[in-house]
């Protein structure tokens, strides 16, 4: 079953005749993803050919992409200026899944994006993030697309590498992935770790969970009461940033220490309270992985 | 990003926020001038640094704090040529606070202020509550004092209240916290008006963070400002280049500096081995795997740096001299995990770099992903100095002995 994204998904890119945007476009089409096409105002009517010498077409607007090509899933590769409006064009057009890669969105854009993402039909995944796949159906983003292998681990991370690092080693641990989703390293983002876990503990083809998370604000402690009351999976843990200086931003703009809240320590405590596999460092993850399986 | 507390006072006076006559300076007859033009009884002189509790830090007249000069970063002139002497004891020596961590940070701006009669000290910040994606109001009667203290002993002093970031904060959230912490109402008023001046600046400048500790009500009812300490989002300021060139690269370090000139993250830690890793989660996982199992031979991180997703040859080499700098580096250890990129580009994108920079300090190398052996072996029979590790703890284990070893080298040298 996997979630959030599969063969049914059929996906279009904002920001499509951009460098990065089309070269991410491209990643997917090769993939196999069903690709509909594209947007860039004042772009629309022409046409965007694949690497694969595929033709699709540009809209002016999301809306015409939904309209026109079907459109139920958007990645979105605009410029930090202008990719809260992405977002919230996307989500006024009835786009169901939003992956929003762009690094570098103003937190006080996010205000708005989250106010519009209430009561709206569409999920947000991101911004800052490395995206959304489900081996072997569908890929939105920029992973590459050829570590992961279909199984049975949901994998949900904030960080890019990371979740790379977690997908190579449960593949060598011959479990596979289920769907990985990348929430992303901003500190206002739409899905959050709880979506992730509600929606990997009511998915049947996946078994276990690879939970990724970093210094910086609090959602790592409320997944990990969440875990306690609702997920029956087993969950892997690992958080970034033990050694991290107090109020230095490690990267990530949602990645510091305030005071004393955001800490490595205080995530890992939550995690060990809640029965989360806890791996020591990213080495680890794979036989992590195979331990809390019941394989070690 | 942050800004110092005149800086932030001038921002404050665009908003509308109440605060004292002020000059900044950066001589002590530039502080005597400015005490004369404000023509007060008493003025006070501030040290201009990016840390709290400078009122209560210690003047050292070197970086390593062996010879004090005075108590106080902050001190009341009676005089202009009271303010004269207090400068000259304060510019180009080293202030230690509660805030500044073991080191110190040099003084090289006064802000010449004047003095007021204060009737009562408060505490106003105002965050951004991520979980919430709004704004929060903190309000506390208890100004003047450390914030986490107050948290800490009296919870039940400190209000606290979300705003709507597109209508600004409400008269009557204001209002409320005005009246809660005891305050008259002709008091009331003016702190509304200071509190809702001080929500549009927070959120018309992009800031992440605005503290003023205090912000005091005078004995004649007005609401002020006292202090000022501004953070802004460093996401936004393309939308702000007047605030963006109110950055003061004395307060930053230079590496920092030169790695953000070339969109790389990077951050002094203070150990010896440098590390460069792309991504910023597994940059800090690199770094948290080198305390950790470098730890029994003495193995410490020197920073953080993300080169980002590329990790070419030209970005490696830069990372290089910026790592290479840093004279408590004893070895290097470059974690990266090819994806997109795949492991023999990294490795020949590193070995370029090496021979570029005639790396002096010993290399270890982890890659994993596509193309693994490959790269592995372009570095194994590169004829360089580099050493190809088998995992992350196998890396920084060796990165640890390496260091070791170089140490050695060089104690035989001299």
């Amino acid at each position: 079953m996997a979630v959030l994204v599969d063969k049914n998904t059929k996906l279009i890119c904002q920001g499509i005749t951009g460098k990065v945007g089309t070269f991410h476009s491209n990643g997917a089409v090769n993939y196999g993803t069903q690709f509909v096409g594209g947007v860039t105002p004042g772009k629309g009517g022409q046409t965007w050919t694949a690497g694969n010498g595929k033709l699709f077409p540009v809209w002016n607007t999301v809306a015409e992409a939904v309209k026109q090509g079907g459109a139920t899933a958007s990645m979105i590769f605009v410029p930090p200026p202008g990719a809260a409006d992405a977002i919230c064009e996307a989500i006024d057009a009835g786009v169901e899944l939003i992956v929003a890669i762009t690094e570098g969105v103003p937190a006080r854009d996010m205000y708005l994006v989250k106010k519009k993402l209430a009561g709206s039909k569409s999920r947000l995944v991101g911004p800052n993030c490395p995206g959304v796949i489900t081996p072997g159906e569908c890929k939105i983003g920029i992973m590459p697309g050829y570590i992961h292998k279909r199984g049975t681990t949901g994998i949900v991370s904030r960080s890019g590498t990371l979740t790379y690092e977690a997908v190579f080693q449960s593949t060598g641990a011959g479990l596979g992935q289920s769907t990985c989703i990348g929430i992303g390293g901003d500190p206002i983002k739409g899905t959050d770790f709880i979506d992730a876990l509600t929606l990997f503990q009511n998915d049947d083809e996946t078994k276990y969970i690879i939970m990724i998370g970093e210094i910086g604000g609090d959602s790592e402690e409320k997944a990990c009461e969440f875990i306690k009351k609702h997920v029956t999976k087993p969950v892997v843990g690992f958080i970034a940033g033990s050694r991290a200086p107090k109020g230095k931003r490690m990267g990530h703009a949602g990645a510091i220490v305030s005071g004393n809240t955001g800490t490595a320590e205080a995530k890992f405590a939550a995690m060990k309270d809640a029965g989360v596999f806890i791996a020591e460092s990213p080495a680890t993850l794979g036989e992590t992985l195979l331990k809390a399986a019941g394989k070690r | 990003m942050k800004i110092h507390e005149y800086q932030g006072k001038q921002l404050f006076k665009q908003y509308g926020v109440p605060v004292l006559r002020g000059i900044a300076v950066t001589t002590a007859d530039q502080a005597e001038a400015a005490a004369k033009e404000l023509g007060s009884a008493i003025v006070v002189v501030k040290s201009q640094i990016h840390a709290g509790g400078r009122g209560k830090g210690t003047v050292y007249a070197d970086e390593a704090m062996t010879q004090k000069v005075m108590d106080g970063g902050v001190k009341l002139a009676k005089s202009p040529e009271q303010a004269k002497e207090f400068a000259g004891k304060l510019l180009g020596n080293y202030l230690k606070t509660i805030q500044t961590g073991d080191g110190c940070k040099q003084v090289q701006t006064l802000y010449i202020e004047d003095g007021c009669a204060i009737a009562k000290e408060l505490y106003l910040s105002i965050l951004l509550d991520r979980a919430a994606a709004a704004p929060v109001l903190i309000v506390s009667s208890e100004g003047g004092m450390d914030i986490e203290e107050v948290a800490h002993h009296s919870p039940e002093k400190i209000l606290k209240t979300h705003f709507d970031p597109h209508a600004g904060l409400g008269d009557w959230q204001a209002r409320d916290f005005g009246f809660q912490i005891g305050l008259t109402p002709a008091q009331v008023g003016n702190f509304v008006k200071t509190a809702k001046a001080l929500a549009k600046c927070f959120l018309e400048t992009d800031a992440d963070m605005l503290e003023v500790n205090p912000l005091v009500v005078t004995k004649d009812d007005q609401v002020l400002a006292l202090d000022s300490k501004m953070s802004f989002d460093d996401n936004a300021m393309f939308r702000h280049p007047d605030i963006a060139a109110m950055l003061d690269p004395n307060e930053e370090d230079p590496s920092e500096l030169e790695a953000k000139k070339y969109d790389m993250a990077f951050v002094k830690l203070g150990g010896n081995i440098g590390c460069m890793v792309n991504g910023a989660g597994l940059a800090m996982a690199t770094m948290d795997a080198i305390a950790l199992y470098g730890e029994k031979h003495g193995a410490f991180p020197a920073n953080f740096l993300d080169v980002g997703g590329g990790a070419t040859a030209e970005k490696v080499t830069i990372a290089f001299k910026i790592i290479l700098k840093d004279p408590s580096v004893e070895a290097i250890l470059v974690n990266i995990f090819g994806g997109i990129m795949k492991c023999d580009t990294i490795a020949n994108g590193v070995l370029t770099a090496v021979k570029e920079v005639g790396l002096d300090r010993p290399l270890v190398v982890r890659l994993e992903g596509t193309n693994v052996e490959l790269g592995k072996k372009l570095i194994n029979e590169s004829g360089l100095k580099v050493i190809a590790a088998n995992d992350l703890r196998d890396g920084c284990a060796k990165a640890a002995e390496a260091a070791i070893e170089y140490r050695k080298s060089k104690a035989a040298k001299a």
